[in-house]
């Protein structure tokens, strides 16, 4: 039997009833778009050389991860009801659109294949190191802003 | 004009990734990130494949757009997260191997047969 453990919060909305969907199908492909738009423009902002270490999607990589750990604690472990929408938006549509780890695999696997061995497993282990780390600051810096908060009202 | 194909291909692949979630928790059930973990497999290999392709904006319409928005690095960290944080520690250890070692290979795939 496997051990049933209690739903937690999720970047993904609890899917509700069959009339709920297409909205909220809407509004991920509208932030999944925006998130996309902002990833695609900071590559072209901050193009990566061919062998170099990819830090733009390292970077961009890391804050949405910062970004979804903060929006997690303000949508979902506070005693204000956000608008329903607002997580699909923000978290499954902008910050999962912004991010990427297909782009990830596939950057590591190129630096893997074309000798840069230690570049690629540097990226490789330093985005999952990073990106923890972001998403735990987040969560963790967004709950000591509810706590204070919550103590002072 | 580059925009338009980077959005378009995002405007699929971020509500496929919800969709993929759903059917998987209505699937398996919420123990495990079933939905995330297929759809940033599957992204990678697509990406891989992609490279083969010529054109510069089938590559920003699947690439960039598509495959970058069906597949998560923040949704992946935030569910480690989650399942570490409810005691389930060796699921997030085995989460996080799963998905970098079929991700890696994935992506692999896809370029060495593109």
């Amino acid at each position: 039997m496997p051990v049933r453990l209690a739903p937690t919060a999720s970047p993904y909305p609890e899917a509700v009833n069959a009339r709920g969907r297409p909205p909220v199908a809407l509004v991920v492909s509208a932030g999944g778009a925006i998130g996309a738009a902002a990833r695609y423009g900071a590559a072209l902002l901050w193009p990566t050389p061919a062998g170099g270490f990819p830090w733009t999607v390292f970077l961009v990589n890391a804050t949405g991860c910062a970004l979804l750990g903060v929006l997690m604690v303000l949508l979902t472990e506070t005693r204000a009801t956000p608008h329903p929408l607002l997580r699909p938006f923000l978290g499954t549509g902008f910050c999962g659109g912004f991010t990427t780890f297909s782009t990830y695999a596939l950057d590591t696997q190129r630096l893997l294949s074309t000798g840069h061995t230690a570049r690629g497993l540097l990226y490789f282990g330093g985005t999952l190191v990073t990106a923890l780390a972001a998403v735990w600051a987040g969560t963790a810096a967004a709950r000591s802003l509810v706590r204070d908060r919550t103590e002072a009202g | 004009m580059n925009w338009l194909f980077v959005v378009a291909g995002a405007a699929v692949g971020a509500p496929l990734r919800w969709y993929a979630d759903l059917v998987a928790k209505a699937r398996f059930g919420p123990d495990f990130p079933w939905g995330t973990l297929a759809v940033n497999v599957s992204g990678s290999l697509v990406l891989g494949l992609v490279t083969g392709l010529a054109s510069a904006h089938a590559q920003l319409l699947l690439g960039t757009g598509l495959c970058g928005a069906l597949t998560t690095y923040s949704t992946f960290s935030h569910e480690t997260l989650k399942l570490y944080e409810d005691g389930a520690k060796a699921r997030a250890v085995l989460y996080v191997l799963v998905s970098l070692a079929a991700g890696l290979g994935a992506a692999w795939l896809g370029a060495t047969a593109a």
